[in-house]
Order: C-alpha cells, then sequence, then structure tokens
C-alpha cells in the first residue's frame, strides 16, 4: 500500500517537473539555432555579470578627477583612456553598465506593470473603457517618443529616477496594444465561457485565466524595449536632462566627450561603443526570442 | 405537466444588437425541464439553440443582450438575480458543458488546477482537498490513473478525455441542472457514444436534469425524455421523445425527419427540407417556416402561430392544427408526413 503510494508520488513528481524543464529544454535548442540570438544573449549575460561584478574589480576611482592625467589616449594603465578631467574611462564605463541596464529593465517592468493591466482591461470588457483607453494611448503615441520623454523629464526634474519613470510611461502604449490585441483573441476561446460557466469572476478570469496566455508576445516585446529604453535614457542624459554630473552615465560621457571630438574621439568613442553593444545585444536577443517563441517556426 | 419542473423557461427573448439593427436570435422560447429528465433542444445552426442554453445562465456578451421573458429554476426568476447570485447559481446548481473540448480548457493549468477552480469557488476547498475532489471527480467520469492526470495538461489529453475532464469540472459541485451545449459534436462516433452514456450515468446517479443541445436527431433519440424543436429561434414543437419520433406534427419536424436515413423503412432517396433558413434580419412576418412549408396558406405568411397545447404534454406552433386553418383538410386529418410522402 505504502509502497504503491510511492510509486505513484514519485510517478508524480516526475510528471509535475517534466513538462516545463521540457519546454525550457525546447526554448533553449531552438534559440540555439538561432546564433546571432545566441550571440545577444550571453552577451547580455555577460554585461549583466560584468555590471554586478565589475565595480569591486577597477583598479581607479570613477569619479577621482586628476589634471595632469587629462585626455591621455587607450593604454596599459587607462584602458579606454582618460577624458577631460581626467577620468579613466574604462572605470566610469563599468560603473554606468548598472545604471544602464538597471534603467532599461526597470522602466521596462514599470510600463509593463502599468501597460499589461490597463491592455487587459480594455480588451476585455471592450465597449466604451477600451475606447478612452486606447484614445488615452494614441495620444500618447501621437508624441515621438524621445519629446514625450523630454516632456515628462522636465516636468518631473532632470534625475537618473525621473528618466526611468519618463522612459516607463513612454512603454506603457505599446504593452498595453500588444495585451489588447491578444486578450481580444483570448476572450473569446471558449475556455473563457467555461470559467464564466463555473460561476468565476471577472477578476479572477482576467488575471488567472486571460494573463497568462496573454504573456508571451509580451516577452519578446520587452527584450525590444529594453533596448530602445537604454538608447532614449542614454538620449536624456546626453541633453542633459537625466543623470547629473558627475554620474557615470554613458549618454553623460558621450556628452562630455562631445566637445572634445576632433582632439580625443575616445572620449566619446567608448561609451558610444558599449550603447551601441547594449542595444544590439538586446534587439538580437529579442529577435531571436520571437522566432523561438513563435510555434509557427518550430521545425 | 404533471411533473415537477426544476426549470420552465417562458417567452425568453434574446436579441444581437448590431449597427442600430435589433437580430433577434432567441425570440420568445418556451419550454420545461422536468425534475430529474433530459429535455433535447434541436435545432439547425443558427435556430437558437446555444443562445437560448447561454442566455439561462446569463453568459451572453455584449452586443447581446437578454431582453425579455422568465427563467424559473426552481420556482425563482433567475432573470432577476443580482449578478453576484447569479454567480452563485454558476457550475453550482446550474452547470454547462461546451462543444469544443479542444479549446474548452486553459491550456497553461494542469487539470487538477482546473476542476479545484470549481471547488474553490464554491465550496472554499484548499489545494490538498481539492486536490482530492478532483481525483475522485476524474475516477467518476471514467479516466484511468487520475491521480497522474491530474498534474497534466490539457495538451497531453485526447479529445474524449477532455470531454470527460470538462464534465468532471461541471459535475465539481453536483450540479442540480446540467446544460450540454453539443457534447459530442467535435468527437468521433465511438467516443460520442461513451460520452453520451456517461452523462446518462451520471444522471441518474446524481439524479440531476439535462438540458442536450443537439442539431443529431439520434443523440436525442438516444438520451431525451422530451424534446423542444427550434426553429429561427423560436420552439415549434415540444413533445416527449416516444411522440415526437412517432408521430411529429410540426412540418419542420416532419421535414427533419424525413431527410434522416431510416432502417426501418426502404427508403429510394432522402427527401430535403427545400429552400434556406432565412437570415436574420429579413425575418417573415408570419410563420418563420412559412416559405420553405409545403402546406403553407396565405395565413401562415400573414400571421405567425402560437405554440399551441394540442394534449398530452405537447405543444405545436402551427396553423394546421388550429381551428383557423384554411388549407388543405387533409393535411390536418393524416398529418403532415403523409401527405408528403404521397407527392
Amino acid at each position: 500500500m505504502t509502497n504503491q503510494q510511492q510509486v505513484e508520488q514519485g510517478d508524480k513528481k516526475q510528471k509535475v517537473e517534466n513538462p516545463k524543464v521540457k519546454s525550457i529544454k525546447d526554448f533553449y535548442r531552438r534559440l540555439k539555432k538561432n546564433k546571432a540570438a545566441l550571440i545577444g544573449f550571453y552577451t547580455i549575460l555577460i554585461l549583466i555579470a560584468v555590471s554586478i561584478i565589475g565595480p569591486f574589480l577597477t583598479s581607479h576611482d570613477p569619479n577621482s578627477t586628476n589634471v595632469t592625467e587629462r585626455f591621455q589616449g587607450p593604454s596599459a594603465e587607462y584602458w579606454f583612456g582618460t577624458d577631460h578631467m581626467g577620468r579613466d574611462i574604462f572605470t566610469r564605463i563599468i560603473h554606468g553598465m548598472s545604471l544602464t541596464l538597471g534603467i532599461g529593465f526597470a522602466s521596462v517592468i514599470m510600463g509593463a506593470l502599468v501597460g499589461i493591466p490597463i491592455g487587459i482591461i480594455s480588451g476585455y470588457y471592450g465597449g466604451r473603457i477600451d475606447n478612452i483607453i486606447m484614445r488615452l494611448i494614441d495620444i500618447l503615441l501621437a508624441f515621438p517618443g524621445i519629446l514625450l520623454a523630454l516632456a515628462i523629464v522636465s516636468i518631473l526634474g532632470g534625475s537618473l529616477v525621473n528618466v526611468t519613470i519618463a522612459v516607463a510611461i513612454y512603454a506603457i502604449p505599446g504593452f498595453a496594444r500588444i495585451i489588447r490585441g491578444s486578450t481580444l483573441a483570448a476572450k473569446k476561446l471558449e475556455y473563457v465561457d467555461a470559467i464564466r460557466a463555473l460561476g468565476a469572476k471577472d477578476g479572477r478570469i482576467i488575471f488567472k485565466h486571460i494573463m497568462p496566455n496573454v504573456l508571451s508576445p509580451v516577452i519578446v516585446n520587452a527584450t525590444l524595449y529594453i533596448a530602445s529604453a537604454v538608447l532614449t535614457a542614454a538620449g536624456l542624459s546626453f541633453l542633459g536632462m537625466g543623470a547629473q554630473p558627475p554620474t557615470p552615465e554613458w549618454g553623460a560621457m558621450l556628452n562630455d566627450g562631445r566637445g572634445y571630438m576632433y582632439d580625443a574621439g575616445h572620449i566619446a568613442f567608448f561609451p558610444g561603443m558599449f550603447i551601441v553593444i547594449v542595444v544590439l545585444a538586446f534587439n538580437i536577443f529579442g529577435d531571436g526570442l520571437r522566432d523561438a517563441l513563435d510555434p509557427k517556426m518550430k521545425k | 405537466m404533471s411533473q415537477e419542473s426544476i426549470l420552465e423557461v417562458k417567452d425568453l427573448r434574446t436579441s444581437f444588437f448590431v449597427e442600430g439593427d435589433e437580430v433577434k436570435a432567441v425570440d420568445g422560447v418556451t419550454f420545461d425541464v422536468p425534475k430529474g429528465k433530459t429535455l433535447g433542444i434541436v435545432g439547425e445552426s443558427g435556430s437558437g439553440k446555444s443562445i437560448s442554453a447561454l442566455s439561462i445562465l446569463q453568459l451572453i456578451d455584449s452586443p447581446g443582450k437578454i431582453v425579455g421573458g422568465e427563467v424559473h429554476f426552481k420556482g425563482e426568476n433567475l432573470l432577476d438575480y443580482s449578478t453576484a447570485d447569479m454567480r452563485k447559481i454558476r457550475g453550482n446548481q446550474i452547470s454547462m458543458i461546451f462543444q469544443e473540448p479542444m479549446t474548452s480548457l486553459n491550456p497553461v493549468y494542469t487539470i487538477g488546477q482546473q476542476i479545484r477552480e470549481a471547488l474553490k469557488i464554491h465550496r472554499g476547498l484548499d489545494k490538498k482537498d481539492g486536490t482530492e475532489k478532483a481525483v475522485e471527480l476524474l475516477e467518476l467520469v471514467g479516466i484511468p490513473s487520475p491521480r497522474k492526470r491530474v498534474t497534466q495538461y490539457p495538451f497531453e489529453l485526447s479529445g474524449g478525455m477532455r470531454q470527460r475532464v470538462m464534465i468532471a469540472m461541471a459535475l465539481a459541485c453536483n450540479p442540480e441542472l446540467l446544460i450540454a451545449d453539443e457534447p459530442t459534436t467535435a468527437l468521433d462516433v465511438t467516443i460520442q457514444a461513451q460520452i453520451l452514456e456517461l452523462i446518462k450515468e451520471l444522471q441518474d446517479e446524481f439524479g440531476m436534469s439535462v438540458v442536450m443541445i443537439t442539431h443529431d436527431l439520434g443523440v436525442v433519440a438516444e438520451t431525451c425524455d422530451y424534446v423542444a424543436v427550434m426553429y429561427c429561434g423560436k420552439v415549434v414543437e415540444y413533445a416527449d421523445v416516444k411522440t415526437l419520433f412517432k408521430n411529429p406534427r410540426h412540418p419542420y419536424t416532419v421535414g427533419l425527419l424525413n431527410s434522416l436515413p431510416r432502417s426501418d423503412v426502404d427508403q429510394e432517396e432522402l427527401i430535403p427540407i427545400k429552400g434556406t433558413v432565412p437570415a436574420p434580419h429579413e425575418m417573415p412576418d408570419g410563420c418563420r417556416f412559412a416559405p420553405r412549408c409545403p402546406f403553407a396558406t396565405e395565413l401562415c405568411h400573414r400571421e405567425l402561430p402560437n405554440l399551441d397545447d394540442v394534449g398530452e404534454g405537447e405543444q405545436i406552433r402551427c396553423w394546421i392544427y388550429t381551428d383557423e386553418w384554411d388549407g388543405d383538410p387533409e393535411v390536418k386529418v393524416y398529418d403532415p408526413e403523409r401527405t408528403s410522402e404521397d407527392k
């Protein structure tokens, strides 16, 4: 009896684990086929690791100035050279990495947290609520991204937190629209009727039964949004609206190097290069993710 | 009707409002479901059978709306209930199973989690008790190794199995009335028979009443005690199943039966019902069936007949059985079937 129960229990555990582990493995197998996406994926992992561990390993201080060592080109001592105040650019880039990635992730998560419920409610209830919400979203979309972010930052004041908020607001419409579309399709499915026929409340239907089924396009969208969030945030800092000196934010560093473009191009080059690397990594990873998650691409 | 009814639907009307037009999907439907018995609702696509069923549970989505009538469940009019009260009825006292078992289960949750939903909503069972009960229910609906199944996802089950799971979910709270909306349409024939038998068994075991919605007269003959035949949003004939098959009286019912192959009579060919169902926005003023009815007279085209009692619990919506009938008196004496065979 107990033996049989144990067997059944063991059986059960195996069954619980199997599909999930299998789907993750399956996903990785499909991602692996897309070499560029895999490179993007590993680049992101490395960047995250560097942003966490890196600041403890650098030998220079990101903010200490050294007037005698200004405008040094890349060397063994200063790998990426020094800027107009003699600060080590490599150290500053390593320290700025967590800022850039942090803004990217934080703003997208904030945008998703607001955008997803808005989209689901809009799609599920439809009618007048849908109309009002979607027109507001249209208004947000009518602004060019950087202009909207600029307007928000100039209202809130220039700081990294406000830049994150601004970029998050800019990300809301995209999430809301994607989710609304999939909710419109999902609510017509019979299992929604079935769960309603069981007496479930709207809240339960929306968050427990519809949401998990409409999230997969969001994952891809979020990855791609991180790239554009990084760009927008860097752009705002470049314009002086975001990170304030001496914060080692890449956009702000780009601005530092702007005046010395012809004499000491490396000051602007390295932050610019890293912005490109981050954006590119998220973009190609996002594209690969889309292909890997798309059942139609299954081979 | 001498028997006690668990559900009485009176003059139920549900319309869809599309671009200012009112489309009457269910237009004055009346029927009784006697306690512990099975009522079959038959009709072709678009006749309003499913909408009637959804209206009973008030699951009609905008732009649809219940515009009138009464739905008495155990003597109380459900249409007077608040949304919250209605939720307590759904899945608890009245359950519904749907046509498409492939899409009626949520793909992201295990079978166990989904059965637990109903138990959690109405009985407040926690995970452990819920799982035990789910296993019990799966066993009840004849799913082998239920303990394994509760941890599986819908995609791992076949169509027949999923329909069994749907039945298990519907039965979770011992409902008094089960509405089955074409429960076997999407299944292959052998599985159909099994599912119908299962519903029948469970009905006997729990003393449930069942509303069986179908377009398959074979299913009706096999499972139902009473039948309501629907055409264009109206019930045209209501009778017990034996009477209906032995002596169908409404020309539409006769037409339906004539268009089916029979094993007891030699048939040269099947006789189809001529014409098509009128589009919902261009319903005839008179009898809905008049344009296709071989016996239709000027009266039929002009005025809509009532659903009249014709004795022995049978109700028919046809001028032939009224005193006003102005067509061939032979039809009245011999019933439509014979005359149509003469043709």
